[in-house]
């Protein structure tokens, strides 16, 4: 029997594993105590809940658990390690290299550096979503400490060539720190084969609890360090303070151990019904898929309907379909998605766009019910589209005087 | 953001959808916004010569829910009218019967710019010169 409303917005958030719930409980009632009380049982428990936890964590990612620093999350990562390496290798240089198509913890961080007398290269993407090597290396200055580049995107799911970009920071002496919360757990993410030097990534992308995450920070080759951005009783190596959230890092270290166990086999089965899901809506006319469909995340598909508006879109069925749009009817500004117009996509077509992310529980029934109910809205609201009427009249709107609004 | 019930409703049952003949004397037609900011509507009146009389009223829309319902809206309240009592809606009208939030009076705005464009265009098509109208506020 099919379930509505159904879950389509994976990359905002996933559902918790019933599994990682589990796993959790008894650190909320049994097992509260602190992980930094040495001095009774309590507190042992919990730091050795922790501390497999962070073997759990750090084997997805083939780290050393020593390299693993608790978070309360990828923003708060992408701050720590963005942040935090400005503030430390500060002799060494002020300039920090990343792309417009990253996450706004990332650019508003790197606004925030500049205002402080940081500089930052912003890096355009191709119309695939990719950087340009050759831009990335031209780029770099003898000023040059840091280059953030994300694992893979959280709209559109291009995946950077991050071995590529790896082998250029190397090459220049330059740190690499990438956000890979879209990316770690649904695909293969290896620190050392992917030549990374620090990464933030969150336990609720990947069925974990929310309020969590990580920075990993490398140890050997180079030795990594950051400044800590909180001042306090000097957890985490010193690197971030603040009472761990064992109950939160316990179903952390689950979520991550089932990611590898599972990752297989649901990527070959969710990327079947995302392919599914895209061959069928792409039979509308007038449809476009946003970013490279051969580097992208398994789960994720971007399309844009042209000259239906998304938000109107969207209103068409999500009671019983949640997803996310490009288009943003609904802020001050109207500005629609700044990674799609980063890709050189026109206002009309990033308005358009829907953004699907699959997960581990996603079915094909609820892909079927997406089809039909998304096909028939949109050819609903393109009856109701002036602009598809012109489309079909053969006018070119792009050469039509809109009236100021 | 929840929508109220009577943009729901205009959504899902939109009034008056379609299109008049726009090279006809009789039809007044209003284009206004743009696919850059994710509105388009277009309303068009039919007005009876002789009696100065909105016959008949219908409008296209690309843009959200809110759009959609108040060009909806804006063509049940046309038909009927004289052209002058036409004039007279206003966007807050749309704003009170369809509940708008703030970030939604930009879509009555637009409502009430594609009536006066339609009714200039049928003014002007008719020898009558277009009235000059204050630039609504919110934009």
């Amino acid at each position: 029997m099919l379930k509505l409303p159904i879950y389509l917005d994976n990359n905002s958030t996933t559902p918790m594993d019933p599994r990682v719930l589990e796993a959790m409980t008894p650190y909320f009632l049994e097992h509260y105590g602190n992980a930094a009380s040495r001095n009774h049982p309590f507190g042992w428990q919990a730091e050795e809940a922790v501390d497999y936890a962070r073997e759990q964590i750090a084997k997805l990612i083939g780290a050393d658990p020593k390299e693993i620093i608790f978070t309360s999350g990828a923003t708060e990562g992408d701050n720590l390690g963005i942040k935090g390496v400005y503030e430390m290798y500060a002799s060494k240089g002020n300039h920090i290299i990343t792309a417009t198509t990253e996450h706004k913890a990332v650019l508003d961080t790197c606004k925030h550096i500049e205002k402080t007398g940081g500089e930052v290269t912003y890096l355009q993407v191709k119309p695939d979503g990719l950087i340009d090597l050759k831009e990335l290396e031209a780029a770099i200055r003898p000023t040059t400490i840091l280059i953030a580049i994300m694992y893979a995107n959280n709209e559109i799911g291009t995946v950077q060539p991050i071995r590529e970009i790896s082998a250029i920071a190397k090459k220049h002496g330059v740190l690499l720190f990438t956000d890979a919360v879209q990316a770690v757990g649904k695909v293969p993410v290896d620190v050392n084969k992917d030549g990374i030097d620090l990464m933030a990534f969150t336990a609720h992308k990947m069925y974990g609890p929310k309020g969590v995450g990580a920075l990993y920070v490398r140890r050997k080759n180079p030795r990594v360090k950051v400044t800590a951005q909180m001042d306090g009783g000097g957890h985490e190596r010193g690197m971030r303070s603040g009472t761990l959230n064992v109950p939160g890092i316990v179903g952390f270290g689950k979520a991550c151990e089932l990611c590898m166990q599972d990752m297989e086999a649901d990527t070959k089965r969710i990327s079947k019904l995302r392919d599914k899901l895209e061959t069928e809506l792409m039979k509308l006319e007038e449809a476009y898929i946003n970013g490279s469909t051969e580097h992208r995340l398994p789960h994720v598909t971007n399309i844009s309907f042209k000259h239906v508006e998304g938000e109107g879109l969207l209103m068409g069925f999500n009671k019983n379909i949640a997803l996310s749009s490009g288009s943003a009817c609904t802020s001050a500004s109207l500005e629609p998605s700044y990674v799609l117009k980063a890709l050189g996509l026109g206002d009309d077509l990033a308005h358009s766009s829907l953004r699907f992310g699959l997960g581990r529980f996603t079915d094909e029934e609820q892909i079927d019910y997406t089809v039909k109910a998304i096909s028939e809205t949109v050819l609903k609201l393109r009856d109701m589209s002036p602009l598809w009427e012109m489309y079909k009249e053969g006018i070119d709107l792009s050469k039509i005087e809109w009236a100021a609004h | 953001m929840a929508y109220s019930e009577k943009v729901i409703d205009h959504y899902q049952n939109p009034k008056n959808v379609g299109t008049l003949d726009k090279n006809s004397k009789n039809v007044g037609t209003g284009l206004v916004g743009a696919p850059e900011c994710g509105d388009v509507m277009r309303l068009q009146i039919e007005v009876d010569d002789a009696t100065g009389m909105i016959t008949d009223a219908k409008f296209k829309t690309f843009g959200c829910g809110s759009a959609i319902a108040s060009s909806s809206l804006a063509t049940e309240w046309l038909k009927g009218k004289s052209i002058d009592e036409a004039l007279t809606v206003d966007n807050m009208d749309f704003v009170e019967e369809l509940n708008l939030p703030p970030v939604k009076i930009h879509c009555s705005v637009l409502a009430e710019d594609a009536i006066k464009s339609a009714i200039n265009d049928y003014r002007v098509k008719n020898g009558m010169d277009s009235i000059k109208f204050e630039e609504s506020v919110v934009h």
